[in-house]
């Protein structure tokens, strides 16, 4: 029998590149489908929330001045990284959801080969939405999808780790950088994707990540006059309404999503126009 | 002159006079200026913490790269911060550097903004490091373009060598160009001062010589306003009104960036010099970025909600 003491994770915030607890000092107990204890996240506050988003601004500049193909790698880089995790994942998405071994298993599996799918996307969004247009004049007309700033998302609760995947990398694909918020319930697949993309040159502030209550957290999210875009895939249809009226104040875009496709890209993105002389 | 009788002007008495000065307790200064720095100010606290601190700011543009064009937007932001509310005060001073000062003090007078003043960096501006009649010149500009508020640097290498006559000469000249027409900041660059012995020393020696405000820092060297230095130099004018009553200000430049390092600044006032210190007359922020930060978190508290610097002004 051993009589080493349990070494048990601390669960933490994930803004500006490192792991701080909540400033207000609170957590919420995470139990199993059993009702059996797991874990005491953080619940995060909205002063978290301002910290991230100060972050995730000062961020911006340079995660979308970066190359396609730069963000293309670093993308590839989390699901490299996710990949050689996969035992800690699956072990996770077991003990909180009860699912069976195979199910995480090919969770996990989708959420890697998801990252690669976006990974991909980087270098060709723009040829998708992008256009050559006709105009009359010795101009050529180029209409270029651009990022958008700060974007906010709310994760689904299930599932919890691929759920993620597809609240954050459309985003940060566009040149965008995020705050989201993890699934309730079932957070621990986001706290150790945090250390994915800690170990994944993903530079500090692009990806900020909260743990918290929804009706708590949302709500600032739509109100804060720097978040540009909110993606509320997460959020019961019931609140839909609610957190679109709070945005319109300050013309925030919101939109909810059912599926991964191209659309969710540009969907936080901005055509920008250029007129290009030809010569006479 | 008589240098509030403190010191007749010769070495042996400036000497006599800095050597008279106490040391400072370098840990207890670091360990009160951050125990100070835990006070929390809050709700109408914070909304009169904020407006003060508005009307302290001296509005900086110090760089190569600074233009008539920028000179005049930031004149016009000193004037009218937020020119969607007008209950938000100007600030205190604008600060440029020698030839933009009628730029400036035109525009200033053009929009409405006589109540605030003009200051220009002098003396070789940031290094210090030119003759004495070319000091005098570039002090003697700056008066007759209209600035109001002269911050001139020291010779630092001068006082590190002990060599402190040559710089309370130079005070006491650049003092006398200045006149009735400007107010004196005397610049330490308290980065490049080492210890805390001697920007006290600095600070008692400056005041001797005609200063009307000691400032921290040029805003060029790093590290510049520290909480514990700004304290030294609180302590430093609070003894010197002991001995002479008269009251000299501060100026920490450099380094405040937000609303909370400029509340924290009040607070070191406050509990250091004194509630007297609390007004633009004798309190300056030398800041940039700050006045942004100061605006957002005004309209935080107004409406509710956190801004964006996408609503305010880039400089």
């Amino acid at each position: 029998m051993s009589n080493r003491i349990d070494v048990k994770k601390t669960y933490k915030l994930f803004i500006n590149g490192a792991f701080p607890r909540t400033e207000s000092g609170r957590t919420y107990e995470v139990k199993n489908a059993k009702g059996v204890f797991i874990a005491n996240p953080c619940l995060a506050s909205r002063k978290d929330l301002k910290d991230a988003v100060v972050a995730a601004r000062a961020a911006q500049h340079g995660w979308n001045k970066a190359t396609a193909y730069n963000k293309g790698q670093i993308l590839y880089r989390l699901a490299e990284m996710l990949e050689g995790r996969r035992a800690q994942f699956v072990d996770e998405i077991v003990t909180v959801t009860g699912v069976s071994k195979a199910k995480a298993e090919k969770e996990v599996t989708d959420s890697v080969d998801r990252l690669v799918w976006y990974a991909g996307w980087t270098d060709k969004i723009s040829s998708l939405s992008g256009a050559l247009n006709p105009v009359a004049g010795p101009y050529y007309n180029f209409t270029i999808p651009e990022s958008m700033g700060v974007i906010a998302a709310i994760a689904p609760e299930t599932p919890s780790l691929l759920g993620l995947i597809d609240s954050i990398a459309p985003i940060i694909v566009g040149g965008n950088t995020v705050v989201v918020l993890a699934s309730t319930k079932a957070p621990l697949s986001a706290i150790s994707f945090a250390e994915v993309i800690a170990t994944s040159d993903v530079p500090a502030g692009v990806i900020n990540i909260l743990t918290g209550k929804k009706d708590e957290i949302t709500p600032w999210m739509a109100s804060h006059m720097d978040i540009d875009g909110l993606d509320i895939s997460g959020l019961g249809a019931k609140k839909h309404a609610e957190v679109k009226t709070a945005g319109t104040e300050n013309l925030k875009r919101i939109y909810s999503f059912k599926s991964a496709d191209p659309g969710r890209i540009l969907a936080f993105m901005e055509n920008k126009t250029v007129w290009h002389p030809i010569g006479l | 002159m008589n240098f509030y009788g403190l010191v007749d002007g010769t070495e042996a008495s400036l000497k006599k006079y800095l050597g008279s000065l106490s040391g400072v307790d370098q840990v207890g200064a670091d360990a009160r200026a951050a125990m100070l720095a835990t006070r929390s100010i809050k709700t109408t606290s914070k909304r009169w913490a904020i407006d003060t601190a508005i009307t302290m700011v001296d509005l900086t543009t110090l760089e190569g790269a600074d233009t008539p064009g920028k000179v005049k937007a930031l004149c016009t932001k000193a004037v009218r911060p937020d020119p969607t509310d007008s209950t938000v005060p100007s600030v205190g001073a604008v600060c440029v550097y020698n030839d933009m000062v009628e730029i400036a003090r035109t525009h200033l007078d053009l929009i409405g903004g006589q109540h605030v003043g003009v200051a220009a960096v002098s003396t070789a501006f940031p290094s210090g490091r030119a003759s004495m009649a070319v000091k005098i010149q570039d002090t003697k500009d700056a008066v007759n373009a209209g600035a109001s508020e002269i911050d001139m640097v020291i010779d630092r290498g001068a006082f590190l060598s002990g060599r402190y006559i040559e710089v309370f000469d130079e005070i006491v000249k650049i003092r006398e160009v200045c006149g009735t027409k400007a107010h004196l900041k005397v610049i330490f660059e308290t980065g490049e001062l080492v210890t805390y012995d001697n920007v006290r020393k600095a600070s008692f020696l400056a005041m001797a010589a005609g200063a009307d405000f000691i400032k921290t820092s040029t805003g060029k060297v790093a590290p510049a306003a520290t909480a514990p230095v700004v304290l030294v130099m609180l302590e430093a004018v609070r003894d010197f009104y002991a001995m002479t009553q008269v009251r000299i200000g501060v100026k920490p430049a450099g380094g405040i960036r937000n609303t909370k390092d400029a509340i924290k600044q009040l607070v070191l006032v406050n509990e250091t010099a004194g509630p007297e210190w609390l007004k633009p007359s004798l309190f300056r922020i030398g800041a940039s970025a700050l006045l942004n930060d100061l605006l957002m978190q005004r309209m935080k508290m107004d409406d509710g909600y956190y801004a964006s610097p996408q609503y305010v002004t880039i400089d």
